[in-house]
């Protein structure tokens, strides 16, 4: 039941917030406050004392889930209400909350017109990833995966910048017509399986062994798996993501780079993998190519960029790469290094995203080639910028080291060539973060550019997300715990 | 004719007394407000009556008409759409300075029609009901054509629509008569015996009366190739009209069809069911890409009721393989949420024009969002409906559709489906878009300055909260469509 609170209280806020419009920009983004630190609370609750709430904490050994609450929706079909979550989960639910946190801090001096609109989208689309992240019935699941794209198409048709319509469209388009093959697989497996079993259902259970393999199997899975790459996102498949993240406001492209991109890669170790073992296995080899042609390709693109915040987002795609290299190498380190790299990838490019956008709302250009010296003019802000890029490099004692470190290694086990040119993605990360701190906080100012430092706010985000990667740097463990249960749930084998 | 019969005409007689009393009351007293009231309380009478009277199920009451939960479902959609259309249309024509109450007096026959449709298995009855409601919306498409200054050019919309129409009745009553000339019936229900009895299954005349029929049918669903006059009708009628044309003339016609269809095993012809699939496919695809075209909101909305009607069809092709339930619950989900979401489509439209000034170019709606917020958020929630997005009726229909289809093992034409839904977004959120952008400055008229009647307000409403109901929490309306499905 508590994971319905979670959605609950956004939902109730986002619709607060759009009520009390009418009262100035002040009220609204006070109750959007308050609807996350209230939900921010409950995941606190689950996360360190579990017990004061009734539940059961994770350990290593078992496999139960944290929470599971189950009631009927449309009995018709087998479809219910199945919400479950266990420590992975957990994890991407904390991320999402805190994340939300963030792009609400980033909203605050930001966003002036139809605040409330604003704050009831952004508290719908987190809602939307929480469902995403806690559904287990396959019909429910899309229909929050659905769910979270509209608010968030209307956070970038209404707030974005000069192209947003293109870009609003290219995302929406994207990510729906990957849907619907989604649900067309979904719908094969389900009525394959009510001729094989005589069960119509949804459930993620009943469908785990369905037995599915052959050409059929193979088919169904890419359903599912262009829909996940598409959101990952990766090559090439993965153009809609510099766009959107370009065009939409700075609270915007934190959700998208820190929250929503994590919904493709837990898609594919939640469903598309354990519900297609066999088709998976073949389609492994395949799959861990894309990855590398992300990492490289991406980090080849960004390079060439002039744009902050689209080269902010080939990176994105680059690390995301990583993912998906870690996902079907299929083993316990390389598992536990895509899941790593989620959570350290929505810290540092939320963060990443935040400066640029902080950038562009006080010179209005995301153009690098008119920047330059802005570490005499904001301090603070530089060396903000250094901390997130070199996290995003994979500087080691940060979260996005071990992560990248884990996946190679696990990778290494499976493929020595693909984990060789991998590794190179390490080598290019370095050349294109160190061009955006070169270009615009080194050098000359050309064009005399003034501005405020950062804010308290910002600075107070900033410093959450610095704390929470050195806490994925130094002490990693205790994240790995909570993903090891699920892991093995799944089959992966730990030493 | 015993009690059973008269109580379950109960409703027909009402709407029948209804359009008698309108048209004697028009007659001693011009008065638009007066005849619009009793019009609506006529057809809300009619439509809530079966709450009242327990009706008797199932029943052949005389030759022509069938009593069975399916035709009072769709019946009471039928009565429900006339109500609507009688609400919006007194804001619309109030502004019209000529004679108004002659309106009403055609919306109440056309919906008789529609609603002897609705309980048809009789090819008699089929035709009567076909042509009650095409001869009465003639009349309604050109009703302003003499009006001082009248929005679009209703008179060359009617003239479309009456020869098409006329050449569609001309077609089904040549293949219902090579029918009767073959099997000597007319009954839907002794159709499959006669044929067998016969033994004309394979005769070419007997596909080739299928074709006449399945063809005029078609025109009625403007199914692409017979779609050409579906954009200039929508476009030229008076908005009420064409949500009325939309809404009820498609669903009785699709009820009617599908019954057809199912009862009397029309799917063992091959041509046939080549030529069905042919035209759905043809329709998804060609509806979606001439809608990507139009800057007008209603050609636009015709061409996407051309592209629904397409992925209408994929239930009934389905319907040849699996079961006749399921085929009517798709069918009967589908419709109903589409019914609804055209209405409070067209509620919007309506709402914001009048009899001399319709507001119906996309850029008409440009900023909306910001000078009617409540206005936008109907119009918003009816075109994300009509795209198939969750926590809407539209999507559960969608849903729907791709189950029949996955049963059905039509691949062919679910992909076709999914290429025509991004097709369908692209122009669905460009309405959107515009919906959500800053008011434009050279924008003379604000569209939201006259006040909207309470009705309207009502309609808006309701219809609204229909879509997200069903989208959200459907069991209820599947248990309703499960039992009338039973049947089949």
């Amino acid at each position: 039941m508590i994971l319905i609170w979670l959605m609950l209280i956004l939902f109730a806020g986002g619709i607060g917030a759009w009520l009390s419009e009418s009262r100035g920009i002040g009220v609204p983004r006070v109750i959007a406050l308050v609807a996350i630190l209230l939900d921010l609370a409950l995941v606190i609750f689950m996360l360190l004392a579990p017990e004061s709430i009734g539940l059961t904490p994770v350990t290593s050994e078992q496999d139960e889930w944290l929470v599971l609450f189950q009631a009927d929706w449309i009995p018709r079909f087998g479809i219910s209400f199945i919400f479950g979550a266990d420590g992975f989960s957990l994890l991407l639910i904390a991320l999402t909350v805190f994340l939300g946190l963030i792009s609400l801090g980033s909203a605050w001096h930001e966003i002036k017109e139809r605040s409330g609109f604003f704050y009831f989208n952004l508290l719908w689309t987190l809602a939307g990833v929480i469902g995403v992240f806690t559904a287990l019935d396959l019909f429910l699941f899309f229909f929050f995966w659905e769910v979270m794209l509209i608010p968030m198409y209307f956070i970038i048709a209404i707030w974005g910048h000069e192209n947003k319509e293109y870009a609003a469209m290219k995302f929406f388009i994207f990510t729906q017509v990957s849907g619907l093959l989604m649900l067309l697989s979904i719908l094969v497996l389900v009525f394959l399986n009510y001729q094989a079993t005589e069960v119509l259902s949804f459930s993620y259970f009943d469908l785990l062994g369905n037995g599915l393999t052959g050409e059929v199997g193979m088919l169904v899975m890419l359903g599912f798996f262009i829909a996940f790459a598409t959101k990952l996102p990766a090559v090439p498949i993965h153009n809609w993501l510099p766009d959107a993240h370009s065009q939409a406001p700075t609270a915007g492209s934190v959700i998208l780079a820190g929250i929503l991109l994590k919904t493709g890669a837990y898609g594919l170790i939640r469903f598309t993998v354990p519900l297609f073992p066999d088709a998976s296995m073949a389609f492994a080899p395949i799959a861990m190519t894309l990855g590398v042609v992300s990492i490289l390709y991406a980090a080849k693109v960004a390079f060439a960029q002039s744009d902050l915040k689209r080269l902010i987002a080939y990176t994105s795609v680059s690390h995301m790469g990583f993912v998906l290299l870690g996902v079907y190498a299929w083993n316990a380190q390389a598992l536990q290094g895509a899941v790593m790299t989620m959570l350290a990838h929505g810290f540092s490019a939320a963060a990443l995203f935040m400066l640029a956008g902080g950038l562009q709302h006080r010179i209005h250009t995301r153009d690098m080639d008119k920047m330059g010296g802005f570490w005499g003019v904001a301090p603070k802000m530089s060396f903000m910028a250094l901390f997130f890029t070199v996290a995003a490099v994979g500087m080691p004692g940060l979260g996005n080291f071990v992560g990248e470190f884990l996946v190679l290694l696990g990778s290494f086990q499976v493929s020595i060539t693909t984990t060789a040119f991998a590794a190179l993605g390490l080598v290019v990360a370095a050349v294109y973060s160190l061009i955006v701190i070169q270009k615009v906080f080194h050098g000359e100012n050309k064009n005399n550019y003034e501005f405020d430092d950062l804010t308290f706010i910002e600075m107070a985000c900033f410093a959450l997300m610095m704390i929470g990667l050195l806490w994925m740097g130094l002490y990693p463990q205790s994240m790995l715990d909570m993903a090891e249960p699920t892991l093995r749930s799944l089959g992966v084998a730990f030493p | 004719m015993s009690t059973d019969v008269l109580i379950d005409l109960l409703q027909i007689i009402m709407l029948t007394l209804t359009s008698v009393v309108v048209m004697l009351v028009a007659g001693f007293k011009r008065e638009h407000g007066l005849v619009n009231v009793l019009t609506t309380s006529g057809l809300a009478a009619s439509l809530l009556i079966f709450v009242f009277v327990d009706p008797v199920l199932p029943l052949q009451a005389t030759e022509l008409l069938y009593f069975d939960e399916y035709s009072l479902f769709f019946s009471a959609l039928i009565i429900l759409g006339a109500l609507t259309v009688s609400i919006l249309a007194y804001p619309y024509f109030e502004s019209h300075n000529s004679h108004n109450e002659e309106f009403y007096i055609l919306l109440m026959t056309a919906t008789l029609g529609a609603v002897v449709l609705a309980c048809s298995t009789h090819f008699v009855s089929f035709f009567i009901g076909m042509e009650m409601l095409g001869v009465s919306l003639y009349a309604m498409i050109a009703y302003p054509v003499h009006a001082d200054k009248s929005a679009k050019f209703p008179l060359e919309a009617a003239l479309k629509y009456l020869i098409m129409s006329g050449l569609t009745s001309g077609l089904i009553l040549f293949g219902v008569a090579l029918i009767y000339a073959l099997t000597g019936t007319m009954f839907f229900n002794d159709l499959a015996p006669a044929i067998e009895a016969q033994d004309v299954a394979s005769s070419p005349i007997i596909i080739a009366a299928w074709l006449m029929i399945i063809s005029g049918v078609a025109f009625k669903l403007s199914l692409v190739p017979f779609h050409i006059w579906t954009p200039d009708v929508y476009e030229g009628a008076p908005v009420p009209v064409t949500a009325y044309l939309a809404t009820v003339s498609k669903a009785a016609m699709l009820a009617v069809t599908l019954r057809l269809l199912l009862i009397s095993d029309a799917f063992q012809y091959d041509a046939l069911m080549l030529v069905l699939t042919v035209m759905a496919a043809a329709s998804m695809l060609l509806g979606n890409l001439l809608a990507l075209l139009q800057a007008n909101v209603k050609r636009l909305l015709a061409y996407s009721s051309i592209a629904h009607l397409g992925y209408l069809m994929i239930v009934i092709i389905a319907a040849a393989s699996v079961p006749g339930m399921l085929s009517v619950e798709s069918m009967g989900f589908y419709i109903t949420a589409y019914f609804i979401m055209s209405l409070a489509g067209f509620a919007v439209i309506s709402s914001l024009s009048n009899s001399g000034k319709e507001l119906d170019m996309i850029s008409d709606y440009q900023g909306l969002f910001w000078r009617n917020p409540w206005l936008a958020a109907v119009m918003i929630t009816v075109l994300f409906s009509l795209a198939g997005i969750p926590l809407t009726a539209g999507f559960i229909g969608k849903f729907y559709i791709f189950t029949s289809g996955v049963e059905g093992s039509l691949w062919f034409l679910l992909t076709m489906l999914i290429i025509g839904s991004t097709i369908g977004l692209y122009y669905y959120l460009r309405i959107i878009y515009a919906i959500l952008q800053q008011p434009g400055k050279t924008s003379k008229q604000d569209p939201a300055t006259h006040a909207i009647p309470f009705g309207t307000h009502a309609v808006l409403a309701s219809m609204t909260a229909i879509i997200i109901y069903l989208g959200v929490y459907p069991m209820p309306m599947i248990n309703i469509l499960q039992s009338l499905a039973a049947a089949f």
